[in-house]
C-alpha cells in the first residue's frame, strides 16, 4: 500500500513537472519574439536613387539606405589599374568568404566600371571607415596606397573596399543590391526587381 | 528584545524584527578593530547606489524614450527643468563614481585577499554586481542619442554578430532594427530603469548578506573568528555603534566634497565622463573622428583592439572579466594581505597596476601601430597576473600571519 502512494505520487509529480515545463517554454515565446523588429521597422527600407554624374573623379559621396551609409566612389583610371598592386596585402582579394553580388563583373566590385557602390559599416563592429584617397604614409600604414581606414578599431580596407591582411575586420566591405541606369545610381535593388 | 519604552513601538517590534535586525546587521554587527581608509569604499558605494536611484527618478520626468525626442528631452532637462542641470550632472558623476569606488573596492579585495576562505561568494556576489553595473552603465550612456551613444552601441552591439552562426540574427534581435532606433532605445530605457536596477539591489543584498555571514576581513589578513569571547564575538572586534559609524561618516563626508566638487566644476571630467561628441544628436552615416569609451570600459576596450579578430577580440574582453570571479580559487597563497605575501606576488601586484593603468589610457586614444603593441603587452600581463597565481602565490614564501589583529 505505501509502495503504491509513493508510486503514484512519483507519477504525478514527473507529470505536473513535465506540464509545468513545457508551460513554461512556451509562455517564454511572446517576450522573445517581441523583442525581433516590428512589423513597422520591416516595411521601412525601400531604395533610393542618386545621380553620380556630377562626381569628381576620385571622390567618394555617401547615401543613406535604411538608415545606414552607403559610400559610391568615382575611380581614375589609374587607380583601377593599381588595385591589383596592392592585392598581397589583402586578405581576401576575390571576396570569396563573403556573398559577393556582381563576383568577376568589374575591378570596383559594382556593375559600373567607373564607380564602386559599398556598404560604408565596416565588418568589424559597425563603425562607418573613413576615406583617406592619398597615396601617403599614414600614421597606421606607412606605405598607405589610399584607401578606408576604420577610426574605431584601425582595419584598413582598399579604394574598393577590400580588406587588409591582419586587421580586426574578418571581411570585405559588402555591396549593397544596386543598378545604374546611366548617371543614375539605385541602391537597394536589382535591375528589373522593382 | 530590551526595549520597553512604547506600547506602539513594542506591537510593531513583536510583529516585524526591526530592533533585531537593525542590532545583527548595524549597530551591534561585529567589525574587525584595525582597519583601514580601504575598507570605506564599500559603504561608499551603496552611498552612490542611492544616489543614482534617486537623481534617475528625476531624470526620467523629463526624459523621452523615443529616437526622434530623446536628444532633446536630455536638453530640455539641461536648460529648461529648474535645476535638471544637477540631477543630470549627479547622474552622470555618480555613474563614473560608482566605478571609481568600486575599483578601489576591487582593488582593496585584491590587495588584501578577501576573496579567501570564507568570503569566495561575497566576492563572486561582488563581481556580478560589478558585470550588471557595467551592463547597466552602458545601457545608460545609450539613451541620450548622441554621438557617441550611438556608435558607441554600435560597436558593443556588433560584438554580438562575432557569435558565430547566430551572431547577425542575435545582433538584429537586440536592437529590434536594423539600426539602433527608437526600438531599441525604449527596450534600454526598460532595462536601464527596471529590470537591471532590480537585479543590481538584489545582488548588493546577497553580497551584503554573505558578507555579514561570514564577516568582514581586515589588511593583515588575520581570522578573528579564532579567537572569541564568551558570546561568541571575536576578541578583535568592535561593534560598528558607536565605534566605527564615525570613521565611516567622516568618509562619506570626503566623498560628499570630492563628488560635488566635480558635479558642479568638471562634469564633463575632461571627455572622459561625458563624451564631447555625445553633444551632437546621434548621426548613423557619420561616425566621430575619434571613438573611446567611457573611462571606466577603456581598459577592456583597449584588449578588444589589441586582438585583430573579430571573434577573438570578443573572446578576450569576456575572458578578462570572466577570470575576475575565479580569483577565490587561483590564489594558493597561506597569507591573505599583501603585507605577508612574497616577493613574487608584490612585484605581479605592481606589474599588474602599471599595465592595467596604461590599457586604461590606451583604450581612450587613437590606435597607432605602436599603441596596438604596448595594448597586446598590456593585454598578456594582465592575463599573465591572474592566470600565473597558483603558481607564484604557491611557490614564494610567506610571512607568517600574526594570531591576533
Amino acid at each position: 500500500m505505501e509502495e503504491k502512494i509513493t508510486t503514484r505520487r512519483k507519477v504525478l509529480i514527473g507529470m505536473t513537472s513535465a506540464v509545468g515545463a513545457v508551460g513554461a517554454s512556451l509562455a517564454v515565446v511572446p517576450f522573445i519574439a517581441s523583442w525581433n523588429p516590428s512589423a513597422k521597422a520591416k516595411a521601412v527600407g525601400g531604395p533610393v536613387k542618386v545621380d553620380v554624374s556630377k562626381m569628381q573623379i576620385g571622390q567618394k559621396i555617401q547615401v543613406s539606405w535604411r538608415k545606414q551609409p552607403v559610400f559610391v566612389i568615382r575611380h581614375s583610371k589609374e587607380a583601377l589599374e593599381g588595385l591589383s598592386q596592392v592585392e598581397s596585402k589583402l586578405d581576401d582579394p576575390s571576396s570569396l568568404k563573403i556573398d559577393e553580388p556582381y563576383r568577376d563583373v568589374n575591378p570596383t566590385r559594382s556593375t559600373s566600371t567607373e564607380y564602386t557602390v559599398i556598404a560604408g559599416v565596416c565588418t568589424h563592429l559597425g563603425c562607418a571607415p573613413k576615406y583617406y584617397p592619398e597615396m601617403e604614409s599614414q600614421p597606421w600604414d606607412e606605405s598607405w596606397v589610399g584607401g578606408f581606414f576604420c577610426p574605431c578599431h584601425g582595419s584598413m580596407f582598399d579604394i574598393v573596399g577590400r580588406v587588409f591582411k591582419g586587421v580586426p575586420a574578418p571581411t570585405n566591405l559588402k555591396v549593397p543590391p544596386h543598378y545604374f541606369d546611366g548617371s543614375i545610381l539605385t541602391i537597394g535593388e536589382e535591375r528589373g526587381t522593382a | 528584545m530590551t526595549q520597553q519604552s512604547s506600547g506602539f513601538f513594542n506591537w510593531i517590534n513583536a510583529r516585524l524584527p526591526i530592533v533585531n535586525t537593525y542590532e545583527r546587521h548595524l549597530s551591534k554587527h561585529p567589525v574587525p578593530k584595525k582597519v583601514n581608509f580601504w575598507y570605506m569604499f564599500g559603504a561608499l558605494a551603496s552611498v552612490v547606489l542611492i544616489i543614482q536611484i534617486v537623481s534617475g527618478i528625476w531624470l526620467m520626468f523629463g526624459y523621452e524614450n523615443t529616437e526622434e525626442g530623446a536628444f532633446a528631452s536630455i536638453e530640455y532637462i539641461m536648460r529648461d527643468i529648474e535645476y535638471g542641470w544637477v540631477i543630470r550632472y549627479m547622474h552622470t558623476t555618480g555613474a563614473s563614481m560608482f566605478f571609481a569606488v568600486v575599483y578601489l573596492h576591487m582593488f582593496r579585495g585584491l590587495l588584501y585577499g578577501s576573496y579567501h576562505k570564507p568570503r569566495e561568494l561575497v566576492w563572486v556576489f561582488g563581481m556580478t554586481i560589478y558585470l550588471v553595473m557595467m551592463a547597466e552603465g552602458f545601457l545608460g550612456y545609450v539613451l541620450p542619442y548622441g554621438q557617441m551613444s550611438y556608435w558607441g552601441a554600435q560597436v558593443i552591439i556588433s560584438l554580438f554578430g562575432a557569435i558565430p552562426y547566430i551572431g547577425e540574427s542575435l545582433e538584429i534581435w537586440v536592437r529590434g532594427d536594423y539600426y539602433i532606433s527608437g526600438a531599441t532605445i525604449s527596450r534600454f530605457f526598460a532595462l536601464h530603469v527596471v529590470a537591471l536596477p532590480l537585479i543590481l539591489i538584489a545582488l548588493v543584498f546577497m553580497h551584503l548578506v554573505a558578507l555579514h555571514e561570514v564577516g568582514a576581513g581586515n589588511p593583515e589578513g588575520v581570522d578573528i573568528e579564532k579567537y572569541l569571547d564568551e558570546d561568541g564575538v571575536p576578541l578583535d572586534s568592535v561593534p560598528f555603534f558607536p565605534y566605527k559609524v564615525l570613521n565611516a561618516l567622516v568618509a562619506i563626508g570626503i566623498f560628499g566634497i570630492v563628488f560635488s566638487i566635480i558635479m558642479f566644476f568638471f562634469p564633463e571630467g575632461g571627455g572622459y565622463m561625458l563624451e564631447l561628441a555625445n553633444f551632437e544628436e546621434a548621426n548613423p552615416l557619420s561616425t566621430p573622428e575619434h571613438i573611446a569609451p567611457v573611462w571606466y570600459y577603456s581598459p577592456y576596450y583597449a584588449m578588444l583592439r589589441a586582438v585583430p579578430d573579430k571573434l577573438g577580440g570578443l573572446v578576450v574582453m569576456g575572458a578578462a572579466i570572466a577570470i575576475l570571479f575565479v580569483v577565490p580559487w587561483l590564489d594558493r597563497s597561506k597569507a591573505a594581505s599583501i603585507r605577508y605575501k612574497g616577493i613574487l606576488s608584490k612585484i605581479a601586484m605592481t606589474v599588474f597596476i602599471v599595465s592595467w593603468l596604461m590599457l586604461a589610457w590606451l583604450g581612450t586614444v587613437p590606435v597607432t601601430a605602436l599603441r596596438t603593441n604596448l595594448s597586446i603587452i598590456g593585454t598578456i600581463i594582465y592575463f599573465a597576473f591572474f592566470l600565473l597565481m597558483p603558481i607564484y602565490t604557491s611557490i614564494e614564501k610567506t610571512k607568517p600571519v600574526p594570531d591576533r589583529l
